[in-house]
């Protein structure tokens, strides 16, 4: 062999490899372009006959033929937003206290443990909301929240157990360890030289905190809550459990609701409505897939974008 | 009127307190969740639990062994596939790391790590179950591995760029060819991707979702992947979801058993890191 070629590090062996690798690294996007083609193509019956209005329609009814996202989609978006708006404070208390005020012993051992409700599976959420979760809150929480609250429309009764309410706050506890691991390395990232000025100036330990390193880390932690949001939206075996199952939007936040993904687990094993009813259910992973994508990707970019400036500095 | 830099502190430790609560706030229902499972789940784990199936309800001594053995064929057979091409991904997007195929393998794959299992269960169901005219564990295993692919992917990834630059440049100025290099590096970092394989593992053995259509669950002991197969989680859902308190019964005690395959695995995955790095 000419003993250039050798240099140059070619060899068949190398172009060989270096094509199975490839071959193995395409099945990720492959797989990506599969969902979207194959969501597509099962949810055709459906896009044909309800089109765009799908989303924003009311009714479900297998056995007629009547399907109307709106209900799913809107306790999909209602129980996310809930979540956020109870677990992104949270989240970030926890993130902000175990990267600058805690004793350094306990930091990584808590953080380690609140990553531990991350490897819970959803169903097992699901089980405890059940057994445990709903029976406290309705003995000890909801008649007060109704008693106090219940001249708002939301908090009106009559009081259910398995509500969009239960629902929201076991999302609550299962994105409150996504949201704080990944702000907490964020705010790890964030350069020792910030933190120490910011001090040198004379700012107190809170004052460093919000006005320096949280504005500094700002579009990360962005980054997180959308993240948490991407888990909400999907998060399927909890909610199935505990939302209550009914196609119908209630003011009240104690009433029964849906969610897309749960509707998807319900009725998909035996789609009684034979192929549009199947069609449908296709459409609303369709929909589904598509929000969580824009999401996840909407959130990896900030993410990134913060790494690389981090790394910068 | 107090003093502003005496307010200025008092307004720190205020917040500095506010933050510790939340931290105590966020662990509350770890704690809650284990001390359940572990009060209720623990009363009737039996030996009988671990070989029998499930009694018919009003009898006693039902288990969920079929549902162990379940699980295990499922995530077993997927992990058989998915890990090794979940690796080799892994290892393009890391040692061709400038390429743009390695760029968009790493967005997709982080992409749809945060896809909705049920989604991916969806195409399993597409390809296979609707394929084949009925369920099968292999469409379950099928979900599975494509749920593990882009963890194991990412994973290998970030662990392979940690092998100093330095023990590639040996290699090759010895005259080993890119790939015989691509191993020793392989190598260096094989604990770790070891840990993350079985972390990857860990989560896919929890999953329902994508098992509701495609494994479908059973009653039976069964070893044959081409029929529907009973799973933990699958078991969890039904007894839970169920109106007996017997079923309820069996549904925190094999969530106990779930838990603790899962945290297992994870003890496994960290001690695999400590003994070798």
């Amino acid at each position: 062999m000419n003993p250039r070629r050798r240099l140059s590090g070619g060899g068949r062996g190398d172009t060989v490899f270096k094509a199975l690798l490839f071959l193995a690294a395409s099945t990720i996007p492959a797989l990506l372009i599969a969902l979207v083609i194959e969501l597509t193509r099962g949810a055709r019956q459906a896009i044909d006959r309800f089109g765009a209005g799908f989303i924003f329609g009311s009714g479900w009814d297998p056995v007629a033929g009547t399907f109307g996202a709106w209900p799913a989609v809107f306790g999909t978006l209602l129980t996310s937003a809930l979540a956020l708006l109870l677990a992104v404070p949270l989240a970030l208390g926890v993130a902000i206290y175990l990267t600058e005020f805690a004793p350094m012993r306990i930091r990584r051992p808590v953080a380690t443990m609140i990553e531990l409700l991350a490897a819970i599976p959803s169903v097992v959420y699901g089980l405890w909301g059940i057994f445990v979760m709903i029976p406290f809150l309705r003995t000890w929480v909801y008649p007060v929240l109704e008693a106090r609250l219940g001249f708002l429309p939301f908090f009106a009764g009559p009081v259910y157990g398995p509500s969009v309410l239960s629902a929201s706050l076991i999302l609550t506890v299962m994105i409150i360890p996504f949201i704080m691991s990944v702000s907490r390395e964020v705010l790890l990232a964030v350069p020792p030289g910030q933190r120490e000025a910011a001090l040198a100036l004379g700012a107190t330990r809170w004052e460093a905190v919000s006005t320096v390193i949280v504005p500094y880390a700002k579009s990360g932690i962005l980054g997180a809550v959308i993240l948490g949001l991407g888990r909400a939206l999907g998060e399927t075996m909890a909610v199935t459990m505990l939302i209550g199952n009914r196609h119908e939007i209630a003011a009240s936040l104690f009433a029964p609701g849906y969610s897309m993904a749960a509707v998807i687990a319900n009725e998909f094993a035996d789609a009684a409505g034979g192929p549009l009813h199947e069609s449908a259910l296709i459409y609303l992973a369709l929909i589904l897939f598509g929000v969580t994508v824009i999401v996840n990707g909407a959130a990896r970019l900030m993410i990134w974008r913060v790494a690389r400036r981090g790394g910068a500095t | 009127m107090m003093d502003p830099r005496a307010r200025r502190r008092a307004k720190s430790r205020v917040m500095v307190a506010l933050m510790g609560v939340t931290v105590v706030v966020a662990m509350l229902p770890l704690i809650l969740i284990l001390a359940s499972l572990v009060l209720r789940g623990a009363q009737s784990l039996s030996p009988e639990f671990f070989v029998n199936r499930p009694a018919p309800v009003g009898e006693l001594g039902g288990g969920v062994a079929h549902a162990i053995l379940g699980t295990l064929m499922i995530v077993g057979t997927a992990a058989l596939v998915a890990v090794p091409v979940g690796i080799a991904a892994g290892l393009y997007a890391s040692e061709y790391r400038g390429t743009r195929m390695a760029q968009l393998t790493r967005f997709v794959a982080d992409v749809l790590n945060g896809t909705p299992s049920i989604v991916v269960g969806i195409l399993a169901w597409t390809w296979v179950v609707a394929v084949q005219g009925h369920f099968s564990a292999a469409a379950g295993s099928f979900a599975l591995g494509l749920l593990m692919l882009p963890m194991v992917m990412r994973t290998t990834e970030e662990l392979i760029k940690l092998v100093p630059n330095e023990l590639r440049e040996s290699a090759l100025a010895l005259g080993y060819p890119r790939w015989r290099t691509t191993f020793v590096v392989l190598r260096t970092a094989l604990p770790g991707i070891v840990t993350g394989t079985l972390l990857a593992v860990a989560r896919v053995s929890g999953e329902t979702a994508p098992l509701l259509f495609t494994a479908l669950g059973s009653e039976y002991f069964s070893f044959d992947l081409d029929r529907p197969m009973a799973a933990l989680p699958l078991v969890v859902f039904k007894y839970a979801t169920g109106p007996y308190p017997e079923w309820h019964q069996l549904a925190w005690t094999a969530s106990l058993v779930l838990i603790l395959v899962v945290f297992l695995l994870g003890v496994a995955a960290r001690l695999a890191t400590r003994q070798r790095l």
